[in-house]
């Protein structure tokens, strides 16, 4: 369960302070499948990042499952994060000199689990995402949609509670889009993921259970 | 836990150029300063193994060479007979009263001037110095105006092959014999009889006694007889390997020391090197670390990961560095000795030591050419990281 209450973050910029977020308040319950859109600069995004623990609000509280995000330390939310949080990326964020394989484990490396345990969970993420083939294949070997599904192996790899997407198919041709929407849908349906995605493509959006707009820093 | 070591080690390959390009400063540093202390220790080799454990040497006190050391006959003699020298089978002393003059000659290839180190010695002094070996020819004849030379003045100097006659002390002095000396400084020695020698130049002394202890342990007493006997007190006596690590002071002293300084001066350009190189590492590669902190890999791990490609990339370069290095150990250079103003041949002269000295100095360049940039990736906010392009 997320809880979102009375968040607002501003930037600085220069010597202005941008509003981006205005006293936000909202709740998505485990399995839930939310999209949030908006015209560029609506603030998605910074929600998006308040929620993965990568950004912090300047007034309000963010829970998820109980732990108070907002709160926790610097190097307490990275462990935070490894433990609770898959990041999908627009641009897929590989490391290019890794092969899939390896990307994929990355995340794994920060939990307790033995290498071979380690390399059950990344064939198994790897085989979700239909990329079983393309193991040692390096990201640059890869096209788009199949560097876009490595990354949702890795998002998944270590069982998260919640994944975040940010433009999951904003670089992706249409059948591209549509292939990693349908494996976002069965993440959500089959394996009961959380997942709050931002996105300004409508198809995708359709997938969701439910969509947010936001405009301005305030849900409208 | 840790950032892979595969993403370190492959991250320095991504950019062949420019680590290949930093490789090559630090691998140039690395040389020099392996050749530095190659050269110094050569130095010191040849000077050390001129010397032997039982061996010692007197001189006159406070003479800081055999050069400027003179010891007169009478006294000479009376040390010889000094109850610690050995004696040989026939009786006599197991000593060497020797003088030591320079002479010039002219240097193959240059033509230019070489000082050279004349010793004149006793008929024990071969048995004295049993790594002196007679490579060609034959020894001198006491009582003749003959000479063997060392054999770096052989393969160095104009008119030092066998049979060739050379002038010095107003007279001429044919050669005949080439001695090896193993490597030490009497390779650069000409040797004769010191009556002759002593005759030709006017000398009415020697410069110093050589002799052989009864047992390397008698030392003290013989050195405590010379202090104490109102005729030798002017006089001090050494070890002789004790006396030859002291003439090399001077040069292998200064060799390092301004190696050092000159290799020091290259080092900051190859850190500073290294330090461009690891800031376009991090620049090229902010969306990485943002990806990595993202996903839950701390500040420090990324602090190691960078600091650890800079130390991987001094660390090969050190070892390329070192491995150039080795080959010097083929070439003999020959120099003016400080101590004796004269020609010295010696070599580069490798040793475990040197190969540590030279990684861990390789090491202190990445550490200090990878710091910083390393605490740029790890002090990079998330969210700026990840937007960059």
């Amino acid at each position: 369960m997320i809880e979102v209450r009375n968040v607002s973050k501003s930037y600085r910029r220069d010597s202005l302070r941008v509003p981006v977020l205005n006293n936000i308040t909202i709740s998505v319950p485990d399995g839930e499948f939310l999209a949030l859109m908006g015209p560029s600069g609506s603030g998605k995004t910074t929600l998006l990042n308040l929620i993965a623990g990568i950004d912090r609000p300047d007034d309000g509280s963010i829970e998820v499952n109980g732990t108070n995000v907002a709160a926790l330390s610097e190097s307490a939310l990275a462990q935070w994060r490894a433990n609770n949080v898959g990041f999908i990326f627009q641009f897929y964020n590989l490391l290019p000199v890794l092969t899939a394989f390896e990307n994929v484990e990355l995340p794994l490396l920060l939990t307790n689990l033995p290498k071979k345990k380690r390399r059950e969970h990344v064939e198994a993420a790897l085989t979700l995402v239909g990329l079983a083939d393309r193991m040692g294949h390096y990201p640059k070997q890869l096209s788009g949609g199949q560097e876009q599904r490595v990354a949702i192996a890795r998002a998944l790899v270590t069982d998260p509670t919640v994944l975040v997407a940010d433009e999951p198919t904003g670089d992706l041709d249409r059948v591209s889009a549509g292939e990693v929407m349908t494996l976002l849908d069965r993440l959500n349906k089959e394996f009961k993921k959380t997942i709050v995605m931002v996105t300004h493509d409508p198809r995708a959006a359709e997938k969701a259970h439910k969509v947010m707009h936001l405009d301005k820093g305030e849900l409208t | 836990m840790k950032i892979p070591f595969s993403y370190t080690w492959r991250s320095l390959w991504a950019r062949r150029l420019t680590t290949a390009l930093t490789l090559t400063g630090l691998t140039l540093v690395a040389f020099v300063f392996a050749a530095v202390l190659m050269l110094s220790r050569g130095v010191e080799n040849t000077m050390i193994e001129t010397g032997s454990p039982d061996n010692a040497i007197i001189l006159r006190k406070s003479a800081t060479s055999e050069l400027v050391s003179q010891i007169d006959r009478d006294h000479a003699n009376i040390m010889k007979t000094f109850p610690e020298v050995a004696l040989l089978p026939d009786g006599k002393p197991f000593a060497s009263t020797e003088t030591f003059v320079v002479i010039n000659m002219r240097k193959k290839g240059s033509n230019d001037m070489g000082n050279i180190s004349v010793r004149g010695v006793s008929p024990e002094a071969m048995e004295l110095r049993p790594q002196v070996s007679l490579k060609e020819g034959r020894w001198f004849t006491f009582g003749t105006q003959e000479i063997v030379i060392g054999t770096s003045i052989n393969e160095q100097f104009q008119n030092a092959s066998i049979g060739d006659r050379i002038a010095f002390g107003g007279t001429f002095w044919t050669i005949v014999g080439v001695v090896d000396g193993q490597g030490s400084a009497f390779d650069s020695e000409v040797w004769g009889d010191a009556n002759q020698i002593m005759a030709a130049f006017n000398r009415p002394v020697y410069s110093i006694v050589l002799i052989r202890l009864r047992s390397a342990e008698e030392f003290d007493a013989l050195k405590l007889r010379i202090e104490q006997d109102p005729r030798t007190s002017y006089t001090e006596v050494k070890r002789e390997q004790v006396f030859y690590r002291e003439q090399s002071q001077a040069l292998s002293g200064f060799i390092k020391g301004l190696g050092l300084v000159v290799t020091i001066i290259f080092s900051i350009g190859a850190m500073i090197g290294a330090m461009i190189t690891m800031y376009a590492a991090v620049a090229n590669r902010t969306r990485e670390i943002g990806t990595l902190r993202a996903l839950g890999f701390r500040r420090r791990s990324v602090l190691g990961a960078f600091l650890i490609e800079s130390i991987l990339l001094s660390l090969i370069g050190g070892t390329f560095g070192v491995a150039l290095a080795s080959f010097m150990s083929l070439v003999k250079i020959s120099t003016t000795n400080f101590g004796t103003f004269s020609e010295l041949a010696f070599g580069f002269a490798l040793a475990p030591d040197i190969i540590v000295s030279t990684l861990i100095f390789a090491v202190v360049m990445g550490v200090v050419g990878g710091f910083l940039p390393a605490v740029r990736a790890s002090r990079l906010n998330i969210l700026a990281a990840l937007r960059s392009a």
